[in-house]
């Protein structure tokens, strides 16, 4: 049973990735239209990040864990004010091809500098260990990181359907002609969208960096799972996105357990099948 | 939804005029790539990946489907027919058959599952199927993991042409790129092609015509993998070895950027591209990782600057259709 659990607590951390970034990607593709093939280079980028702040500058895990986003937030920003903007208007399928460059730029970029292999990142002091909670053993970083990923996601969830902020958000993805002549900023809105979309992957980054180690390619699988994910749950509803994030993450920790064999694929089979049954995904509205 | 190309012009006999006449000096010009010194592995090579450019390039210039997972028809092809030359012994045109049967079939079933979602989803989705396929290459016996099949013997095609020589190698090759050139071509002008078109422009408006439009999908989509895959089955016989690399998600991102760089939609753009990016790897391929950068690069600025391709512009510059 120990075993079970285990590959279930890595079910949710995994889960609690997919859920940050396929929110970001179900937020950003709301207001510009575009599927962010950025995003995994992003995450990577966060944990970098905070990899650079540690080792050059000597500031620590919680600093970084505000730093890190921040910085990766901006970088996106820069990026969609100096490209990203320009594709509107155009096929959407530009926006894929324009930031599945820029992934690939950055990936090659960080990979000639660190190679393909991991650079360590040391859990901080104050989350060190473990607790015995009777039926298993719960480290404690990583209950951290389950916990606190829920909370941004609801943060994230609250700032988007329940502000004044959000409202205009949401107005400006509906119509964003009728939202400027009431004098709302939609351009600024769109690049602070983008930016808060990257930051919530370079979040996942900073989180994931003790866990799995920083690499430079540790994005680019990842995003196509998350790619999965989105297709499973649509990218209409940002609740949806949190939950079938974390749901398919638990589902991926039950296969390591009961079929390690099918723990890389079971995502992509699943997409599969809510194609073959409902192929608007689960939470989508017909396109 | 605005276009993906702006060649929505009716084929005018003048434009096929314009088409063969190209055609028949590409054909020559590749006809004595032999007697000119030029490496004949570089351009084998190229043409394999021209072919799979001009299969990916029937979906998205035509149906506007963009497939991000094109290397799976490629990789599948090679391993089957890898596999049916090395273990099963058999001959190079019966391999080439398995070969690319198997991308045939592979096509049908995730036509079946990927044609359900248009556009960006599309996308997604077919690159989810990839890297589906990928995980059961790594794991199945047959294609040797990591290693891949390799030391594949090249045999006679039917019995007559010696494979294992580089300039008989070399027209059979040709011959092959020329024929799936061919094909692609009467597809892209036959009545199943403009309605293709018709869907790219206006799916509802296609639906109400009374046009299952899921059909020519799944058919168009069928049709691209198939002769993706017989491309991978070709370029087995000059790569001699079956990998992963094939099936990787980079493999299919380099053969969007092959016909991004020819041009999206156009007849030749897709052989352009392809040349001009093997070409490239081959000069940067002491640069390392800087030939991803670069890659990225092309892309980005492909994108911004230059979204006709070189075809693409140089058909807009003499207002003609290439």
């Amino acid at each position: 049973m120990q075993a079970l659990y285990a590959q279930l607590l890595v079910g949710l951390i995994n889960g609690s990735f997919y859920a940050l970034l396929s929110l970001g990607l179900a937020v950003i593709f709301g207001m510009l239209n575009i599927i962010n093939f950025a995003h995994g280079a992003l995450y990577m980028m966060g944990a970098f990040c905070a990899y650079f702040l540690l080792n050059l500058a000597g500031i620590g895990y919680w600093p970084a864990l505000i730093i890190a986003p921040i910085v990766v937030g901006i970088f996106g920003m820069i990026l969609e004010r100096t490209m990203l903007q320009w594709l509107s208007g155009l096929d959407h399928l530009y926006g894929l091809l324009l930031t599945f460059g820029i992934a690939l730029i950055v990936q090659g970029v960080f990979q000639n500098y660190f190679g393909s292999s991991g650079l360590p990142y040391a859990i901080p002091d104050e989350l060190k260990g473990g607790m015995n909670l009777g039926f298993m053993f719960l480290p404690i970083y990583r209950g951290w990181v389950v916990v606190f990923s829920l909370i941004v996601c609801l943060a994230t969830w609250y700032l988007i359907e329940k502000t004044r902020l959000g409202a205009n958000l949401r107005a400006a993805t509906e119509n964003p002609t009728l939202v400027r002549a009431f004098g709302i900023n939609v351009p600024r809105m769109i690049t602070l969208t983008y930016g808060l979309g990257v930051g919530l992957a370079a979040l996942a980054g900073v989180l994931s960096a003790p866990i799995n180690q920083v690499r430079p390619l540790m994005g680019a699988d990842l995003i196509i799972v998350v790619f999965a994910v989105v297709v499973i749950g649509g990218m209409g509803s940002i609740m949806g996105s949190i939950i079938t994030g974390f749901s398919l993450g638990v589902i991926e920790g039950l296969t390591k357990y009961f079929y390690p064999e099918a723990s890389n694929t079971v995502v992509f089979v699943l997409m599969v099948l809510v194609l073959l049954v409902k192929p608007t995904g689960l939470t989508g509205r017909a396109a | 939804m605005s276009a993906l190309t702006d060649d929505t012009l009716p084929v005018s006999p003048r434009a096929v005029r314009d088409e063969m006449i190209v055609f028949v000096l590409m054909a020559a010009l590749l006809a004595i790539v032999p007697l000119t010194g030029i490496y004949p592995f570089f351009v084998m090579q190229a043409l394999c990946f021209a072919l799979l450019a001009c299969a990916f390039n029937l979906l998205i210039g035509y149906g506007g489907l963009l497939s991000f997972g094109h290397a799976m028809f490629l990789g599948t092809a090679g391993y089957f027919t890898a596999h049916a030359l090395k273990v099963w012994g058999l001959s190079p045109e019966l391999g080439i058959l398995v070969g690319t049967l198997g991308a045939a079939g592979l096509g049908v079933i995730t036509g079946v599952v990927a044609i359900r979602r248009q556009g960006i989803y599309f996308s997604m989705i077919t690159l989810a199927l990839s890297q589906l396929l990928y995980f059961i290459y790594l794991q199945t016996p047959f294609t040797h993991g990591e290693d891949g099949i390799q030391g594949i013997p090249q045999g006679y095609l039917f019995g007559i042409f010696n494979l294992a020589k580089p300039t008989v190698l070399y027209y059979v090759i040709l011959v092959g790129f020329l024929g799936g050139f061919l094909l692609i071509y009467r597809t892209i002008n036959s009545p199943f092609g403009e309605v293709l078109k018709a869907i790219r422009e206006n799916e509802p408006r296609a639906i109400s015509l009374g046009y299952k439009t899921d059909h020519y999908k799944l058919l168009a989509f069928i049709l691209s993998g198939t002769i993706a895959g017989f491309a991978g089955s070709l370029k087995v016989f000059v790569a001699q070895n079956a990998s992963l690399t094939d099936v990787h998600w980079t493999m299919s991102g380099e053969i969007v950027l092959m016909t991004l760089v020819g041009g999206l939609g156009t007849v030749f753009g897709p052989v352009v591209g392809a040349f001009v990016i093997i070409a490239m790897q081959q000069y940067l391929a002491g640069f390392g990782q800087w030939v991803t950068v670069i890659q990225g690069v092309i892309f980005v600025a492909c994108v911004l600057t230059f979204r006709r391709g070189v075809i693409g512009e140089i058909a807009h510059f003499f207002r003609r259709s290439l």
